[in-house]
């Protein structure tokens, strides 16, 4: 193929870096000022001015001394403890599905019990789990380790299942240990439906976050939201929704770089099968 | 011993332990009453209105939320993937508005609408509504090339098009997404009766807290998680009963 002269391409290249950047931008930028301008005036009560609203983000959140401010003081053991839950939940949906999807006795017996637990709305866990754990940090990563679990423990089993039979026999045939058959096979064949229960469970897992901390807490982003919300302190309220909206892309941006790199094979693999499109 | 013995096995062994546990004393009856208490609390309570009511409007709040998730995310996934253009502006603003967490609007929607049903309706809508439109604008993404440069040579007309190209390949998107929304929903709906106080199965939950009714509880969360069972199985039929063409569908049926 005989491209453009080099200069032609280099202008192109120019103009589709602007291109794309106004695409990603547009929109948002558009919706922004809309929202800016249309409150700009407004005097209503619940729906302060943007310009407002941005005003006491910076005080809010990040007011000095930095160590005392609410970013350090609720949002940060918010986010820890979702981490916390969220690892627990990991690590044992997948020991636990893969140990239930290797079985297909294990599977039967266990997997009514588990369509109960899963199909219980997770919310509804938090006053049960009071009743153990009190009001505290555990209680919380608790509530989230327990919501977030049947996601990912599922997805596993189902992963796990859905192995091809053909590269269990030839892991069989070449007489792979059982820790590296776990390991190079199961683990990794099951890896694309694992991070899809992984995904769900962390949508959950936000959810959960928020909602243990706005039954019974003394720290918190949900607390704090849910505390501006009952005095009446509006723009702060809604500084605390647009935080959580950023939490919410922030850690789901971090989720997509992760599962990017566990599954590098798995995408180069799609994209080959399907031609590359 | 079959499947359906061996599962039956299962939430025998459930119940069982459930039961001993608390009677031997290894967990607090006060936490986690046996068994036999929560089921007789479950049948007291199923021989009353309200429960029933109770679950009606779980149900209305949940299906309602769930038809205006599942219009708009349809109408809005098959305009914005059939438009190029529409498409890629919106990219970014999709991608950043979907994980913003639903329960952040809890003291937004308090503040707008009071503890009635409109509240909870619109954290159920909202959450539901990115499943069901990420999931239809990958199904319209997924039509086939050539069918669509067919379609083009013979001059459909836009809405044929929909009709007899788009529609077909996107509807087993639309489904998954549904089955997700329909849990998802679920979750909202009793998330907002919980916390805002609109009447349903999650209000009764948190009144029996309140007082105290540890039995009544458990029975609820009980309630809650047939309804989700329920909800699982409904959705995954009526998946299987659209998509009875699909070759998807069809595999499994002769497998």
């Amino acid at each position: 193929m005989s491209g453009p002269a080099p200069a032609v391409r280099a202008g192109a290249g120019v103009g589709r870096v602007l291109r794309s950047g106004l695409l990603v931008l547009g929109l948002p930028a558009v919706l922004l000022t809309a929202w800016w301008v249309l409150t700009d005036g407004s005097t209503s009560y619940f729906n302060p001015p943007l310009r407002t609203i941005v005003g006491t983000f910076g005080e809010t959140w990040f007011g000095s001394p930095f160590a005392e401010s609410r970013f350090v003081q609720d949002v940060i053991p918010s986010v820890l403890r979702l981490l916390a839950g969220y690892g627990i939940a990991l690590v044992a949906g997948i020991v636990l599905g893969v140990a239930i999807g290797s079985s297909r006795a294990l599977r039967a017996y266990a997997e009514p019990v588990l369509e109960f637990f899963r199909a219980i709305p997770p919310p509804v866990m938090v006053p049960i789990l009071m009743l153990f754990l009190g009001i505290g940090t555990s209680m919380k990563i608790v509530v989230i380790a327990t919501g977030c679990l049947w996601p990912i423990l599922l997805n596993t089993v189902e992963g796990v299942r859905g192995l091809d039979p053909v590269l269990r026999d030839t892991a069989r045939a070449y007489r792979l240990g059982r820790v590296a058959t776990v390991r190079h096979l199961v683990l990794r064949g099951a890896s694309p439906q694992i991070v899809t229960g992984a995904r769900q469970a962390l949508s959950i897992g936000i959810i959960l976050m928020v909602i243990s901390e706005m039954f019974a807490a003394k720290d918190g982003l949900g607390f704090s939201i849910v505390q501006f919300q009952r005095s009446f302190a509006i723009p702060e309220m809604w500084s605390g929704v647009i935080l959580l909206g950023v939490v919410g892309v922030l850690l789901s941006l971090v989720f997509r770089a992760v599962t990017n790199a566990v599954l590098s094979w798995y995408l180069g693999y799609r994209q080959s099968q399907h031609g590359g499109a | 011993m079959p499947a359906w013995a061996l599962g039956g096995a299962g939430v025998a062994t459930l119940l069982v332990v459930v039961e001993l546990v608390p009677r031997l004393g290894i967990v607090d009856a006060r936490y986690l009453p046996p068994t036999s208490q929560i089921l007789g609390a479950l049948a007291e309570r199923l021989g009353r209105a309200e429960l029933w009511t109770a679950l009606g409007q779980t149900l209305t709040t949940w299906f309602t939320g769930l038809a205006i998730a599942l219009v708009a995310g349809v109408v809005l996934g098959v305009v914005i993937g059939s438009v190029p253009w529409l498409r890629a502006v919106t990219a970014s603003t999709i991608e950043f508005l979907r994980p913003v967490p639903s329960v952040a609007l809890i003291p937004v929607a308090i503040l707008l609408y009071g503890t009635g049903m409109a509240s909870t309706l619109l954290l159920v809508v909202y959450a539901s509504f990115w499943q069901v439109l990420v999931q239809v604008l990958s199904g319209v993404q997924d039509v086939d090339p050539v069918a669509s440069d067919t379609a083009r040579s013979y001059r459909f007309s836009p809405l044929t098009r929909i009709r007899t190209l788009v529609w077909p390949t996107t509807l087993p998107y639309a489904m998954t997404g549904l089955r997700l929304a329909a849990s998802v929903a679920l979750i909202l709906t009793v998330t907002g009766e919980l916390l805002i106080g609109t009447p349903g199965i999650g209000r009764l939950l948190g009144v029996a807290q309140s007082s105290g009714a540890v039995a009544s509880m458990y029975a609820y969360v009980v309630v809650a998680g047939l309804l989700g069972v329920a909800v699982n199985l409904v959705a995954r039929a009526l998946e299987r009963r659209t998509l009875f063409w699909h070759p998807s569908v069809r595999g499994e049926a002769a497998a």
